[in-house]
């Protein structure tokens, strides 16, 4: 174990920077705007377009900025544990190729996201990295390939850092249910960094990679946001390829960024979105700059949300709410409003019919995506005498208890006799929140609502009542059962820990209108 | 799988019936009724004494000959090495997904609409769950409630030998899957290995109604199918290699009734009867079933809509296209040679290969007479086709050339008969034209095989055979005038076979009733 100091320190520095209010003033309008620098002072607000001007200047090289964040890596990761597998050499190595190339090449050899430092959920694959899902199942399994979206991110130049923990297969809200370590808030290390992607949440909140994906099927990249104090953002379904995500579930799954500002998750955003042909699910829309979308801090004066219609979810700020969420919530909309967007209150009837539907689906699909790992093609085998006892015992031995929990609820929702009253009627519930976000989206450009019930809560504290924590999921599945586009903001603090915790504020969008969502966090 | 289906097998060899009859039709070789099917023709005439009927429904597997996979792009060829056309997908890596191979589901609607089926403009694919290590992913993509073809109905007609007739019987659905790898089981049986090769390859599965009533009927539906899917392309239908497989569903009632049993009386020799419901195996080597499986109630497969691929929705122009590419069927096939007149036995023949159809209708369209070239298919060449165990289309004989042959038959320029023998000199030139090639004109010149009708050549002929048979002489003056055609006979074998046979006949005729 390190000092304890070094965990300190990493949290003052890190806050000193991102102050909750400059935080939401920290987006630029685009790539080619003047350097950030000159907008605000101290560090730019955008780390990607920092890197850049590093590069492009020479101030420094890719390996000085590489070296940098692993030596953050190596101070900080005894407490966080925010990584399942740093892959320290590869990215030393890579950050030299680009160094070499910006020398014979010159500027041209730089990709969007050259020199940029990339966690990765461990349940996408990386064709070069042990990729595990968090599950014992999968310990030592190396993919034969890369994700799309991690394909994508290379291609435009990132370095992958690194594999970053989760819930066994995505499966939780504390990544507690990871099969190898549990990872810490850096806000407080003795509080859970939210989950599933808390891993990438935390590593981008300690400053361990500049951007991170993650994977969200319920809220799986928001509230870890909101926990962790960073920009989370939630795509339409079918807006990023989930070829390469290990499938949790199907029709909910989708890849999510993470980043310090709306920019730099903007920016990532626009490298893996689109379509991809080995998704056929993926979405053949047009994907924009969402970074050069966001509206330019010298505007904040002139209102720059005139006539933006946002919707307050009436439902999220009830019972069950933590107040000091609640208040968080409740100034960001009034900032918003200072911004010249037109807030109101909207309800939402279908919203807690969500939780339980989301929960019968979600399992049911989970049932079926996990049968693959049985031990017979990759992952651990349990040697055994027939093959029920092979299956048996290389699943028992192999999965976690909420993955088991979970894919037990499945196939008892999918069997016969049950189908009709569970999953057939849960997604008749699907279809009604479906609707019923149409009809609000249709009044409201933006809905808005916390991330999560509370801030960070104590490790251990729901580790045993699951349905304590499918409760903290409230805010987020609908959106999930919708499709939608959300975002998720830093947008202030509640009591906790030793500087108080972080409250994220969620914006939800229409099908596509991630564009919309960015713009709005100004 | 299908609700309105039941699941018993009876216990004689359903399979044999399709096995024999497929590869029975796959050879352009005459009929002759295979064994299995008399057995169980002898099976069901024994039931029917017995006062009871079979109820047979099908659920028939065919392997499509797409060039990939149907869910990524691997190819698949029968017999290669294990596990050497595999990629992390066919393999149910984590993080794969299916992606529909587009040739799929042309090949489903083009067997949907020969079958006279309702295409689904919309259908989807459902995930069939179950734990077996040939099955990669845990489940099997398939189609479950929404097949993509449904309510169609195959016509045929049944063989001649088996008293002919024909039959129209129902399909219930065709639907798009994905098929399973391979175990091969050590000879110890202490272990198993997976071969993926062929996890993934596209299947339509048909389901017939229960509208069978005796193994004939079961095998001529199986003997149609493989027909059908070798007419359209989609399939080799080979059994051999597993690319038409065939479930038989059997289940016995009495006369009279209109229920189906839902169990199956089972007979064994010197047993009492009792009633199991079975999966049986047919093992093609000691040619007899084995129990598989005993069904206790129907297995839970937990279908549910498949997540990872997107409806599949179909428009009319779309499926016009299709309908317009398709070749004339069998069914079409056999209509039109028996309105040209044609012997439902020379139909079944020619319609019921498609090599030999396209043959047949080829040699048409050069012109000849469409009896002629049927006896001639059927008869010396189809006897040349047995004997050195070819098919049609691997001879040399071209359609134009047998169409040629026919022509100088027709014109007398060579005779094809003599009585109603085939003339040795005909089919000097046919076997020469099926084992060479080349044209009519060039192998009667280059073999020698130029007509003798020069009557001096001939005389000398007959005379020389007229004088070594003195005995036959003299019974045929006798009054035993049959003997001509043994004096025929003899010049023809003299001249190997290049008399002229009118010339021949009367002179021969002149010089046996001269004196």
């Amino acid at each position: 174990m390190p000092p304890p100091l070094q965990a300190h320190r990493l949290l003052i520095s890190h806050r000193r920077i991102p102050t909750p209010a400059r935080r939401r003033f920290s987006a630029v309008s685009s790539v080619q705007s003047p350097p950030a620098k000159t907008l605000a002072p101290g560090p730019a607000a955008s780390s990607i377009l920092s890197i850049r001007e590093s590069l492009l200047s020479g101030e420094r090289s890719a390996a000085e900025i590489t070296a940098e964040y692993l030596s953050r890596i190596r101070r900080t990761e005894p407490s966080v544990r925010s990584f399942i597998h740093v892959a320290d050499s590869e990215a030393v190595r890579e950050a030299e190729e680009l160094d070499r190339r910006i020398a014979s090449e010159g500027k041209d050899a730089l990709g969007p996201l050259a020199g940029v430092l990339v966690g990765v959920k461990d349940n996408l694959c990386t064709a070069n990295m042990p990729s595990t899902g968090g599950s014992r199942i999968l310990e030592g399994y190396r993919p034969a390939y890369d994700a799309t979206a991690v394909r994508r991110l290379r291609e435009a130049g990132a370095i992958v850092v690194g594999k970053t923990n989760l819930d066994e297969f995505g499966m939780g809200s504390t990544t507690e249910g990871s099969a190898f370590q549990v990872t810490t808030n850096p806000w407080d290390e003795s509080r859970v960094p939210g989950g599933s992607s808390g891993g990438s949440a935390s590593a981008v909140s300690a400053r361990q990679c500049v951007v991170s994906l993650g994977s969200d099927t319920g809220g799986s990249v928001r509230q870890p946001a909101s926990f962790c104090g960073v920009v989370g953002l939630k795509p339409t379904y079918g807006r990023v390829s989930r070829f390469g995500l290990m499938a949790y579930a199907s029709s909910l799954d989708v890849v999510g960024c993470f980043g310090s500002s709306v920019s730099d998750t903007a920016t990532i955003l626009s490298v893996v979105a689109g379509h991809d042909k080995m998704d056929s699910t993926s979405s053949s829309q047009n994907v924009p700059d969402y970074a050069s979308e966001l509206v330019s801090l010298d505007s904040l004066e002139s209102k720059p949300l005139n006539g933006l219609r946002i919707g307050i979810i009436q439902e999220t700020l009830g019972e069950g709410v933590d107040s000091g969420v609640a208040t968080s919530i409740k100034a960001a909309t009034l900032h918003l409003e200072q911004l010249g967007s037109v807030v109101e209150e909207v309800s939402l009837p279908s919203f807690s019919l969500g939780l339980p539907a989301y929960y019968i689906l979600a399992s049911s699909e989970a049932s079926s995506n996990l049968s693959r790992y049985d031990g017979i093609r990759y992952g651990r085998q349990v040697s055994a005498d027939d093959l029920n006892e092979l299956y048996g015992e290389s699943r028992s031995n192999g999965l976690g208890h909420e993955v088991k929990m979970r894919i037990l609820m499945g196939t008892y929702a999918l069997s016969a006799g049950y189908y009709d009253a569970y999953y057939k009627r849960a997604q008749q519930v699907r279809t009604l929140v479906k609707k019923s976000f149409e009809d609000a989206l249709k009044r409201f450009d933006i809905l808005v609502s916390p991330a999560a019930p509370s801030a960070a809560y104590k490790i251990g504290e729901k580790i045993n009542d699951p349905l304590a924590m499918y409760a903290g999921d409230i805010m987020t599945v609908n959106v999930n059962l919708a499709g939608l586009p959300a975002l998720v903001v830093p947008c202030g603090f509640v009591e906790g820990g030793s500087a108080g915790l972080p409250v994220g504020l969620q914006m939800i969008g229409s099908p596509f209108s991630e564009v919309t969502c960015v713009i709005a966090d100004i | 799988m299908n609700a309105g289906l039941f699941f018993t097998t009876l216990h004689r060899p359903p399979l044999a019936r399709f096995t024999t009859r497929a590869e029975s039709a796959q050879a352009t070789e005459p009929k002759a009724a295979p064994q299995s099917i008399q057995m169980a023709t002898k099976e069901a005439a024994q039931l029917k004494m017995q006062g009871f009927e079979a109820v047979i429904g099908i659920e028939t597997h065919v392997q499509l000959s797409t060039v990939t996979k149907a869910f990524c792009s691997c190819p698949y060829n029968y017999g290669s090495q294990p596990n050497s056309t595999i990629c992390p997908t066919c393999m149910g890596h984590p993080g794969t997904l299916p992606v529909l191979n587009e040739k799929v589901v042309e090949c489903a609607v083009k067997l949907g609409l020969a079958l006279n089926c309702e295409i689904s403009m919309t259908s989807k694919f459902d995930r069939k769950q179950y734990f077996y290590p040939d099955l990669p992913k845990g489940y099997q993509i398939s189609q479950f409630d929404i097949p993509i073809a449904k309510k169609g109905y195959i016509d045929l007609d049944l063989p001649m030998e088996f008293g002919g007739g024909h039959k129209k019987f129902g399909i219930t659905r065709v639907h798009m899957e994905e098929d399973a790898g391979k175990l091969l089981h050590s000879d110890s049986g202490s272990y198993s290995q997976v071969d993926l090769n062929r996890a993934g390859v596209p299947l339509l599965e048909i389901v017939s109604e229960p509208d069978m009533r005796t193994g004939i009927e079961a095998a001529e539906y199986g003997a149609e199918l493989q027909r059908i899917v070798r007419y359209l392309g989609v399939s080799n239908g080979n059994m051999q290699e597993g690319s038409l497989r065939c479930d038989v569903n059997v289940s016995v009632r009495p006369f009279g009734q209109s229920e189906f049993g839902t169990k199956i009386l089972l007979h064994k020799e010197g047993q009492a009867d009792q009633i199991v419901q079975e999966t049986r195996l047919w093992d093609e080597s000691s040619q007899k079933t084995f129990t598989m499986r005993k069904k206790e109630g129907l297995a839970d497969y937990r279908y549910f809509p498949e997540p990872d691929l997107p409806e599949v929705v179909l428009n009319n122009d779309y499926i016009d296209e299709i309908h317009k590419s398709m070749p004339e069927l069998p069914e079409a096939k056999r209509r039109r040679y028996e309105n040209m007149g044609l012997s439902m036995q020379d139909v079944l023949f020619l319609a019921n290969d498609d090599n030999v159809a396209r043959f047949f209708d080829s040699t048409l369209e050069h012109g000849s007479d469409a009896k002629l070239a049927a006896n001639w298919i059927m008869g010396d060449i189809a006897a040349y086709l047995k004997n050195e165990k070819l098919t049609i289309d691997e001879i040399k004989l071209s359609p134009l050339e047998l169409s040629e042959l026919i022509a100088s038959i027709k014109n007398g320029t060579i005779s094809g008969k003599i009585g109603k023998e085939a003339s040795p000199y005909f089919v000097l030139i046919l076997v020469e034209l099926i084992a060479n090639g080349g044209t009519v004109k060039a192998v009667i010149e280059e073999k020698d095989l130029v007509q003798i009708a020069d009557p001096a050549a001939i005389e000398a002929m007959v005379d020389k055979v007229i004088a070594d048979n003195p005995k036959q002489l003299e019974q045929y003056r006798a009054g035993k005038t049959k003997l001509q055609g043994f004096f025929a006979g003899q010049v023809m074998k003299a001249s190997k076979g290049k008399a002229n046979p009118v010339l021949l006949n009367k002179i021969l005729g002149e010089k046996l009733n001269a004196n």
